[in-house]
């Protein structure tokens, strides 16, 4: 585990997050490492990369040093191709102009639906989260990237609460929700890199971190994980990618 | 004030040729602005999250004790604790309602939510938006694909899943949003106003169509002039705004696009001050800020020079290079 001391968690779900994303995709993304994964991208391998905030911005180029505290801020739109409303730039997601979206996660199930609204009977809860935000609109409109830490508690076989859906309860139950396109694309945590199976819609695991073991994932995770039938083992973070990271983020606002 | 969902549309016509629209001086403090406000009404809030919070008409409204107001908002943050945290609302309707991403979740949210004391009415994020829209637009409904599986529709129960009557798919109506009064920061307007947004926009331009009252701040009062030399500039036009209120600042410790970032000191000390008890430290802030300061000017004061200072400074030089 030498390599794992070079970086933190959230830097390496930061650029395997980036990994994620291909030239000339159009991403939205929500506040903290997708944020900056999509900015690390950016400026790494995909210049031609368009990002989308909720806030209204189509075509931001967030400034190393200068990241936004939300993705309503002024900051957002530094150098940015458009303004627009925040219910239109969500419109342009039902109408199909975004590749991507990406988030963070409070807690995901084995079917990739995601719960930032509730923990416990959302009658009764023990805990009242913030709630979807744009999530629930991304997550139905778009295939979803999702980056999280990863625990036993946020890994759960089903979530009290689907805030922002992904394949429901697996199968056809997403289309047969009225939810015919996109869905839960990849789940990036610092242990490993997730897919869903094309049938089952399950998730499975498709690469190990560096230093992790399929125990180790299985461990963490609340339900039985599959793993996919060739797992490939996740190159560590480069001196490129981390040096341009923390470039972008100096003041370790969203890298701690 | 409306008692049902959706406003019937007789109702909304007549509210209409009620108001007067005509080109006129609208120019009034914020105490005469806030005779709008009157208790148990649906209040539409502009800006979102940390930024273009209409702060100084919500500190107002604090200040003279309203009662039972509804809030709309696309994203809450702040504004939400202390709309909580005063008792002027029992509920807040919004996407998402945190103390903003860098503190995270409200404990003063969770304990008035939690005790089930006040509502926290979710809805996605484009469906607020378009609940705003039908409101601008004059229909009951629009439809959206989002929501749909989640959990969030379940609750909604307001919302009405239909098959379309053209292709049959399955879509989301969700309800039109006519709130009675919107309280809506922005850089500038003339004393009619006529008001010009910089940097996002949010939903408050659907927000103010869909209002049945519309009160503007606005950093600054410019002349009729000005807005004329520069027409495509005006987000909201004059006739759906019925009082003009000028207050410097008066998103702060929020921001506004070019002017001034967050007072990131003054929000770091509220959030420890409230998170430490949502109670005590809620009622602590509210008598030194809002309750004690004799003005607006008063309040600013409080917060401090270097803080304003700073950011603005901050606000004003992200556009520099």
């Amino acid at each position: 585990m030498t390599e794992a001391r070079r970086y933190s968690a959230n830097e390496i779900l930061a650029i395997l997050s980036a990994r994620q994303l291909q030239d000339g995709q159009v991403v939205f993304a929500g506040i903290g490492v997708p944020l900056l994964a999509a900015t690390l991208a950016q400026a790494t391998r995909c210049p031609a990369l368009t990002i989308l905030f909720e806030g209204g911005v189509i075509g931001a180029f967030v400034e190393p040093g200068k990241l936004p505290p939300s993705t309503n801020d002024q900051r957002c739109t530094k150098r940015a191709n458009m303004v627009l409303g925040s219910a239109d730039v969500l419109l342009l997601l039902q109408r199909g102009y975004v590749d991507v979206g990406f988030m963070g996660g409070a807690q995901i199930d084995q079917f990739g639906n995601l719960n930032s609204s509730f923990i416990g009977d959302p009658a009764k809860p023990k805990t009242r989260l913030p709630g979807t935000g744009g999530g629930n609109d991304i997550s139905s409109l778009t295939n979803m990237i999702v980056a999280m830490k990863h625990e036993k508690r946020r890994f759960v076989e089903n979530v009290d609460f689907i805030t922002s859906p992904g394949f429901i309860r697996g199968g056809t139950s997403r289309r047969d929700s009225g939810l015919p396109s996109g869905g839960m694309f990849r789940v990036i945590t610092e242990l490993a890199v997730f897919g869903f199976d094309d049938r089952t819609r399950r998730m499975k695991v498709l690469a190990l971190n560096p230093g992790t073991t399929r125990e180790e994932v299985q461990d963490n995770t609340g339900f039985r994980l599959d793993f996919d039938e060739k797992i490939e083992m996740t190159a560590p973070p480069t001196d490129h990618e981390l040096a341009a990271l923390r470039k972008l983020d100096p003041e370790r606002l969203f890298t701690a | 004030m409306a008692d049902v969902l959706v406003e019937p549309y007789a109702r909304l016509r007549d509210s209409m040729a009620q108001r007067d629209r005509s080109l006129r001086e609208k120019v009034v403090s914020l105490e005469e602005a806030a005779s709008f406000v009157q208790d148990g009404m649906k209040v539409g809030v502009g800006g979102s999250t940390m930024s273009r919070t209409p702060m100084a008409m919500i500190w107002e409204l604090i200040r003279e004790r309203r009662k039972h107001l509804s809030i709309s908002r696309c994203i809450v943050s702040t504004d939400g604790d202390l709309v909580f945290g005063s008792d002027i609302a029992d509920s807040v309707m919004t996407s998402w309602f945190a103390q903003g991403i860098l503190w995270g979740l409200s404990k003063v949210m969770r304990h008035h939510v939690e005790s089930g004391n006040k509502r926290f009415e979710e809805w996605s994020h484009m469906a607020m938006g378009m609940r705003f829209r039908a409101g601008g637009m004059g229909v009951p409904f629009l439809p959206t694909r989002a929501m749909l599986g989640s959990d969030v529709m379940h609750q909604r129960p307001e919302a009405k899943q239909i098959d379309c009557p053209f292709t049959g798919e399955k879509l989301l109506l969700v309800p039109a949003l006519n709130p009675d009064v919107a309280l809506i920061h922005v850089q500038r307007c003339d004393p009619y106003g006529n008001a010009q947004m910089d940097g996002l926009q949010f939903m408050d331009i659907d927000l103010a169509l869909a209002a049945n009252r519309v009160i503007l701040t606005t950093e600054r009062i410019v002349s009729n002039d000005q807005i004329r030399r520069e027409p495509d500039q005006t987000k909201i036009p004059f006739f759906c705004v019925d009082a003009v209120v000028e207050v410097p600042y008066g998103s702060a410790p929020h921001e506004c696009y070019g002017l001034y970032e967050p007072m990131m000191q003054h929000m770091e000390a509220y959030v420890a001050q409230v998170n430490s008890d949502p109670v005590k430290g809620m009622k602590d802030y509210l008598d030194r800020y809002f309750y004690a300061p004799k003005s607006w000017n008063d309040y600013l004061a409080l917060i401090g020079m270097d803080e304003i200072l700073e950011a603005s400074r901050k606000g004003r030089s992200i556009y520099n290079d």
